[in-house]
């Protein structure tokens, strides 16, 4: 076979992701009133980022074959702390940056600390971290308010040159300068490793543990960076349990479209990026199409159902009925 | 290892504490502890009255988490808990809408409505493959989408039949309140389906490796499906005491029961992947979970201040002694 066979093997998730995103996008488009002009793309680009971020965060924890159901509370949480950080001069909006940031970092972190080195099942630990960030959230932010550097914030939700959604900038930079490198290095191939085989990568001496480590890490930062996109979107902290739990539910349903393996070792953050746009952009669908908003979470939820069901057409390619019962 | 001849401290123990499972232990002494705690806070801590009322409240979670201790004895989880909750609620108030009949069925079709939304996610997990959390939230969506069309689209009649009421606020028997004589029979029953039907010894069995189980000539995905619809339906029957208690149901009612359903199981030693627990453990988790939000509240705890404490304990118990074997 030749090389690009294997990289095509290799992408089909993405590509697929992406080849449902632009179908979904042009059906949006034709139907919008407004068509297919700049200012309905940044629209669409803005709240399709959002969920990109959260949905990359998961990505890097569903790699090694865990699960953050903390994501959307940590988005939730620098939400509300950018609401009181990122303002005043120059100087201090970029320290407040520094500091959401670096509290998602942590945030992550504590999740990684309490499933590897505490090993306790993701999925137990996080839902209880989740607790704990929805907690501090409600602390900083009783009822919502506050605000955010609002030159920064129209910047960053902006066009660059008129034309391309800023936001989407922002995305393609963050994707070049923390999946890419995480994804070749030696830490990213370990937590690929992890979720693939974790014993078999354990005894070849695959520094796993330090790689699931920097996945949860990193996870926290991009979650927090999506935070910190929310606040320039809406000027303010909230914290809204409902909100939270919806970013983290579509975080999965992100990953899934985009071709991600929730048992591990198999996608990539670009394949969620794609998916979260499509998710975003089929549950916007019924807007132009005007049907009732109250419709809205129905839909996305048999959406979710069905992207989580078509998991089992791997099914059709077990040979031994045994396979079934790993 | 520790035999009768045995010379070691736990040699010279009653047998009852050589037994029993450390979690167990640990989690009653964590009751013992917090009862301790309230009393130095409060003098009518320690009132019968007051306990009573705490065990009542108990049985709400006591019944959900009944079944979520079910799931995760097969090494799966439950994340459909809030929205069966709440459709459990809802659908039984509904029904109370549609006349005599409609109020004589309200209890049974609420249920129903739990059970159903535990069955497709029995088939999802046991026929399809799906991982248990991932179909669970994905059909908790649905059930969430389906009740906010419901109360959108129609006006409900959200109040809770005499007979709800009476389920969670009555008294058959002078002092016990009827939520605890339910939660008792449901917790017998799930004692025995346990421990002396094939049933609980196949539930165990998947627990432990499926693969042998199935090996061994038994359904494994029928019992795993039962499991589900089990759980689905004793959150909804949950959620129909609590919309007695309450006399209406609402929107989130089921949101606060999904940490502390699992916390429960997980913290009377259940083990999060499967096979090993008994109810005991589940019964000492529930009431140091309710005893825990008493005291937050006693103190008037701020919504905030609550959730942090309670993820903070979780995550501390769980590393207590929920630790999963380091890998080799």
């Amino acid at each position: 076979m030749k090389d690009w066979r294997y990289w095509l093997a290799e992408q089909r998730g993405t590509l697929l992701a992406l080849g449902i995103f632009i179908v979904m996008f042009v059906i949006y488009t034709s139907n919008h009133p407004a068509g297919f002009t700049a200012n309905v793309v940044q629209t669409a680009a803005n709240k399709g980022v959002l969920l990109a971020f959260v949905a990359m965060a998961q990505t890097l924890v569903v790699i090694t074959a865990g699960i953050d159901l903390s994501v959307g509370m940590i988005f939730l949480l620098t939400n509300c702390l950018a609401s009181w950080l990122v303002v005043g001069t120059p100087m201090q909006t970029t320290l407040g940056v520094i500091a959401v940031l670096a509290v998602g970092l942590l945030c992550g972190a504590i999740n990684g600390a309490i499933v590897i080195y505490g090993r306790l099942q993701p999925i137990v630990a996080t839902i209880a971290t989740g607790a704990i960030y929805y907690g501090i959230g409600l602390l900083l932010r009783p009822f919502p308010g506050g605000s955010v550097n609002e030159d920064l914030a129209d910047a960053l939700t902006g066009r660059v040159f008129d034309v391309v959604p800023a936001s989407l900038v922002v995305l393609l930079a963050i994707v070049l300068v923390i999946w890419v490198p995480f994804s070749r290095s030696v830490l990213g191939r370990a937590a690929y490793a992890a979720g693939s085989s974790e014993t078999a990568a354990y005894m070849s001496g695959v520094p796993i543990r330090r790689g699931k480590f920097a996945a949860y890490t990193l996870a926290g930062l991009l979650a927090a960076i999506g935070g910190l996109f929310l606040t320039f979107f809406t000027y303010t902290g909230d914290a809204a349990y409902a909100s939270g739990n919806a970013y983290t539910l579509f975080s999965i349903a992100a990953v899934v479209l985009g071709g991600v393996s929730l048992f591990g070792g198999k996608g990539s953050a670009i394949g969620a990026i794609f998916g979260a746009l499509a998710f975003r952009t089929i549950g916007d669908l019924l807007f132009v199409f005007d049907f009732d908003p109250l419709w809205q979470p129905l839909f996305q939820g048999v959406i979710l159902l069905i992207a989580v069901s078509l998991g089992a057409f791997a099914l059709f390619r077990v040979r031994n009925r045994l396979e079934w019962f790993l | 290892m520790v035999g009768k001849s045995d010379g070691g401290i736990a040699g010279r123990m009653p047998k009852f504490i050589r037994r029993a499972d450390p979690a167990v232990l640990t989690a009653f002494a964590c009751i013992v502890l917090l009862l301790f705690l309230g009393s130095l806070y409060s003098r009518s801590f320690l009132s019968p009255e007051y306990l009573l009322q705490q065990l009542k409240v108990a049985s709400f979670l006591g019944v959900i988490a009944t079944g979520m201790m079910l799931v995760v004895l097969l090494g799966q989880i439950d994340l459909s808990v809030p929205w069966s909750v709440a459709a459990g609620a809802m659908m039984a108030c509904a029904a109370a809408a549609y006349g005599p009949v409609g109020v004589a069925l309200a209890i049974p079709f609420g249920i129903f409505c739990g059970v159903l939304i535990g069955v497709v996610n029995g088939i999802g997990v046991a026929y399809l493959r799906i991982p248990s959390m991932i179909i669970t939230l994905a059909t908790n969506a649905v059930a969430q989408g389906l009740m906010v069309v419901y109360t959108g689209g129609f006006s409900p009649q959200d109040s809770a039949t005499r007979a709800m009421r009476y389920l969670a606020t009555g008294f058959t028997i002078p002092g016990v309140p009827n939520a605890v004589i339910i939660w008792a029979v449901i917790g017998a029953a799930m004692v025995f389906v346990l421990t002396r039907t094939g049933f609980g010894r196949t539930v165990y069995g998947i627990g432990n490796r499926e693969r042998a189980a199935y090996l061994s000539g038994i359904d494994t995905r029928r019992v795993v499906m039962i499991a589900f619809a089990v759980s689905g339906g004793l959150s909804a029957f949950g959620g129909v005491l609590l919309a007695g208690y309450a006399s209406k149901a609402a929107q989130s009612m089921g949101d606060a029961y999904l940490l502390p359903s699992i916390a429960a199981v997980v913290l009377g030693g259940t083990s999060i992947l499967g096979g090993r627990g008994s109810y005991l453990g589940t019964v000492a988790g529930v009431i140091l979970i309710t005893l825990l939000q008493s005291i937050l509240s006693v103190m008037q705890m701020p919504e905030a201040g609550r959730q942090i404490i309670y993820g903070v304990v979780i995550v501390a118990m769980l590393l207590l002694y929920g630790r999963a074997p380091a890998s080799r």
